[in-house]
């Protein structure tokens, strides 16, 4: 029996999916990047994201806990790239500052938590969602279940080795590759 | 590097939530004077609310433990599966749950590595476990931990049941007592941890309960600082359970002021070396 490749698309596919890893998805090598179940050239990837975000009726940015902190001198320059993203394509920031559980819950007008980032995600009608500075054990927890019980589309820029729960991700991230995804979006958008 | 990681990158300082900006500018983080159980209510306390049942005294043992870290911005708690593990993993403290009982070995391991990755930094490494986790489950891994000498701080809180699991007995429990899942009675006396603690390495002990909040508090920081320079330490901390003891959620203390009057009376075992070491940080009073 011939199997198809499995990709690793927007859902909701259900509850508690199968791992990419598991059905076959491998993560990319420097230089490449991590996109639908595939890997292409990272240059590729820059374009498709900037245009999954262009295109977003109502995206959304989740930075964690390696952005949201001030923890070591390369954040300042990736926080204020990834600011820039969030202004050139429009996109509302929902903070995960940690990875805390809330009791009773978190307000999901103004963050997102790991632990059920579907109440945010649906409560705001999030179309593409781009995760940031999340550790990656805990963004792939979290893009997993985004997976299974929502149709949002997201992003993962990833510090060392990309997500593969994420539609789309990025490895080795950093603030140059980041403005290269703004500028694209300001030149598709027309904005300055 | 610790005081950075409590400090929010200015890029989004206007997204953080209030509670976080709460919790930055007014937790117990960084003081020079590390805040006390008399400054709860006058700072943004590290547990957020929690789910634990009404009255629930190991909700309030693990309040008064957080609130009397000497370092909290430098503390690592580690935990084992229990009631415990709701309030503590709702802590804006580093908190890892460990597989039942392993708690002492993760935290032996924690500690150890520490100290090689933060050579100039003093790292403090807390356990803060139910009743079952160490006098049963995780006896002998505590016991060992113990006999190594491991410098880390171990609280048990003493509820005397597994409370979240609908009430069965632990070796805590007291003899004769009837519970959910023990309809018959308890059948042999509570395990004497505390005496354990003496007798296996432990410099400093002390078994209190909640209804002496100052006594848990000092025990408590004390323990931490013995373990960081002289040796393990261990508190032992009477912390009813109203939904499984089967009284009223408001008489709580009065539960554990009843108790301390009995079996639960409030002891402090402290050895010279670690009594030297206190009275030298000005901890303890000379004479």
């Amino acid at each position: 029996m011939i199997q198809e490749k499995y990709r690793v698309l927007p859902g909701p596919e259900g509850f508690v999916p199968v791992t990419a890893a598991l059905m076959g998805a491998v993560l990319p090598d420097a230089g490449g990047a991590f996109v639908e179940g595939g890997i292409v050239p990272e240059t590729d990837a820059l374009g498709l994201i900037a245009e999954k975000l262009a295109n977003a009726k109502r995206p959304a940015i989740c930075p964690g806990p390696l952005l949201m902190w001030q923890w070591n001198d390369a954040v300042a320059p990736k926080a204020a790239a990834v600011r820039e993203l969030a202004g050139a394509c429009g996109a509302k920031i929902y903070p995960m500052p940690d990875y805390r559980s809330k009791s009773p819950r978190i307000n999901p007008e103004i963050e997102i938590s790991v632990n059920h980032p579907n109440i945010t995600i649906l409560h705001n009608d999030i179309d593409v969602c781009l995760f940031a500075g999340v550790h990656s054990h805990y963004a792939n927890f979290a893009l997993r279940m985004i997976r299974g019980g929502t149709s949002c589309y997201t992003i993962c820029l990833s510090d060392y080795a990309a997500s593969d729960e994420a539609m789309i991700s990025l490895r080795d991230i950093d603030a140059a590759k980041i403005a290269a995804i703004t500028t694209k979006i300001k030149s598709s958008t027309g904005r300055s | 590097m610790s005081k950075s990681i409590i400090t929010p990158a200015k890029e989004f300082e206007d997204v953080l939530t209030p509670d976080y900006k709460d919790l930055v500018d007014n937790g117990p983080y960084n003081r020079s004077t590390p805040v006390t159980v008399d400054d709860l209510g006058s700072f943004r306390e590290i547990t957020e609310p929690h789910p634990h049942c009404a009255g629930c005294g190991v909700a309030l043992g693990i309040r008064l433990g957080l609130a009397s870290l000497p370092a909290p911005e430098d503390t690592i708690i580690i935990g084992t599966p229990g009631c415990a593990y709701f309030a503590l993993t709702q802590s804006a403290v580093p908190y890892s749950c460990t597989a039942f009982g392993n708690q002492n070995s993760v935290a032996t391991g924690l500690k150890r590595m520490l100290r090689v990755r933060h050579p100039d930094k003093v790292k403090d490494v807390l356990v803060m476990v139910g009743d079952g986790g160490v006098a049963d489950i995780g006896l002998d891994y505590t016991l060992h931990s113990w006999f190594r000498r491991e410098n880390i701080a171990t609280v048990m809180l003493d509820n005397e049941v597994y409370g979240n699991t609908g009430g069965q007995e632990s070796g805590m429990t007291v003899q004769g007592a009837v519970l959910n899942m023990a309809p018959t009675g308890k059948k042999f006396p509570k395990i004497p941890v505390f005496e354990l603690s003496k007798t296996s390495g432990c410099v400093y002990a002390v078994k209190t309960t909640v209804a002496s909040p100052k006594k848990v508090g000092t025990a408590i920081r004390r323990a931490i600082l013995t373990a960081r320079e002289v040796g393990p330490s261990y508190v032992q901390i009477y912390t009813p359970c109203p939904t499984n003891l089967k009284f009223s959620p408001d008489k709580s203390l009065e539960y554990a002021k009843e108790v301390e009057k009995t079996y639960y009376r409030y002891e402090e075992y402290i050895t010279e070396e670690a009594s030297e070491y206190l009275r030298g940080i000005g901890e303890l009073k000379c004479c």
